[in-house]
């Protein structure tokens, strides 16, 4: 597990926390079932308030990736449970729709577009 | 549950009044008690600590009040200020002495481990410890005590960025098992904003803003840019704006934030910031009134 606080950034650092620990919970880094440590040690790891690991872990619970049991910690839970997947989802559209505005930029048309994406798709063994 | 508990508390003294101060901090949490100097930082936490009485209002901590029982009161409070009070020839062993005479629940041994954990010298006299030695040894008087409430006055006030993040270390390792408060008092906040769980903003003896510190910094946002590209409408929003040379700074509350255009820049405030714009807010609406 990492965390990298930066003072400059322009999220807030409860938001930075739950960021970060999203990116490794959904790149395997940070496997399911782990138990993350304690909002209070977190915090002092961390040396933030304990309000703001607090914060960081509620919107990780709200999003579905972790769950919090009374005395057990809080547990990463397994990336195909459906809310998760909503959220792979989300990042899908969000990615292809960045692609679809650099086209716009330079006034590429949508069948020239699905030819790279096709072509991307073959080489990565996707299809 | 509540750890400190401070209600409608006033003090009236002869040319300062600290007027209904209302906040309570729960067991586990740590708050910044933030203003300028003579803002009523130092009247608050002497009328929390008992040194002096209340005009109007009550505290309590760990829901006893001081007219309960004056010495449990006392015990529960570890405080330590921007002045040091042991005699200069003593040495170690004997404040270690005078500590444990004084208070019920000083563990000596506790006290042995802190001192030599941050290698404070045996032998050496008082008066010739360093300021961040000096300030260890407070820690280490207060740590070796079964206290519930720990009360910093300016304490890390001439601290070195090494001491300091000790002394962070210090207050989280404290709070850590959720039993255990801290309230402190500072004119700058810098490092220790980043472990404040709730900020307290005074200012001449009257509440500013009280909140947890997140909320805080998320409600506001710190605009820069050229003065000819305010509108009317974005001034009446701004607090307490800051001309420089070539530009001003001011604060602004996030909701807001829509009325601003790609001429300004905008940033997330610090704590310090958000508390020298509400003072020069302050001076610039009374020097108003004033014409």
């Amino acid at each position: 597990m990492r965390i990298i606080i930066s003072n400059q950034s322009e999220l807030p650092i409860y938001a930075q926390i739950r960021e970060q620990l999203k990116e490794q919970i959904l790149n395997g880094q940070i496997e399911e079932g782990t138990t993350l440590p304690s909002i209070r040690q977190l915090a002092r790891e961390a040396g933030v308030s304990v309000i703001t690991t607090t914060r960081a872990y509620s919107d990780l619970e709200a999003e579905g990736f972790i769950a919090t049991m009374q005395g057990k910690g809080s547990v990463v839970l397994p990336k195909d449970n459906g809310v998760v997947r909503e959220q792979y989802l989300k990042r899908i559209e969000e990615g292809l729709a960045t692609v679809i505005e650099t086209a716009r930029v330079i006034g590429l048309p949508g069948e020239k577009l699905t030819e790279i994406f096709e072509n991307l798709l073959h080489a990565s063994g996707l299809k | 549950m509540e750890l400190l508990e401070v209600h409608g508390v006033s003090k009236r003294y002869r040319n300062f009044q600290l007027e209904d101060i209302d906040f309570v901090l729960p067991k586990g949490y740590i708050m910044g008690y933030v203003g300028r100097n003579g803002a009523g930082k130092s009247t608050t936490l002497n009328l929390i600590m008992s040194l002096c009485k209340c005009t109007a209002g009550s505290i309590r901590v760990d829901g006893l009040s001081c007219e309960e029982d004056e010495a449990r009161y006392k015990e529960q409070i570890g405080y330590i200020g921007d002045e040091f009070y042991y005699p200069v020839n003593f040495t170690l062993r004997d404040i270690r002495r005078i500590l444990r005479n004084f208070y019920p629940t000083f563990d000596g041994d506790r006290f042995d481990a802190l001192t030599a954990q941050w290698q404070l010298p045996e032998k050496m006299k008082f008066k010739d410890f360093s300021r961040g030695m000096r300030v260890k040894l407070m820690f280490a008087s207060v740590l070796a005590r079964e206290t519930k409430l720990l009360i910093l006055d300016e304490a890390t006030n001439g601290l070195d960025p090494v001491a300091r993040a000790e002394v962070l270390k210090l207050l989280q390792d404290y709070i850590a098992d959720g039993e255990h408060s801290v309230l402190f008092s500072t004119h700058i906040l810098s490092d220790l904003e980043q472990i404040a769980d709730y900020i307290f903003f005074i200012d001449e003896g009257r509440k500013v803003l009280y909140d947890a510190k997140d909320e805080l910094l998320e409600s506001y946002v710190l605009v820069k840019g050229e003065r000819r590209s305010v509108t009317p409408a974005l001034a009446e929003e701004m607090i307490g704006v800051i001309d420089q040379a070539y530009g001003f700074e001011a604060l602004m509350e996030s909701s807001r934030a829509e009325l601003l255009t790609r001429d300004f820049l905008c940033e997330k405030p610090t704590i310090d910031a958000i508390v020298l714009h509400y003072i020069q807010d302050k001076t610039q609406s009374g020097k108003e009134k004033a014409v």
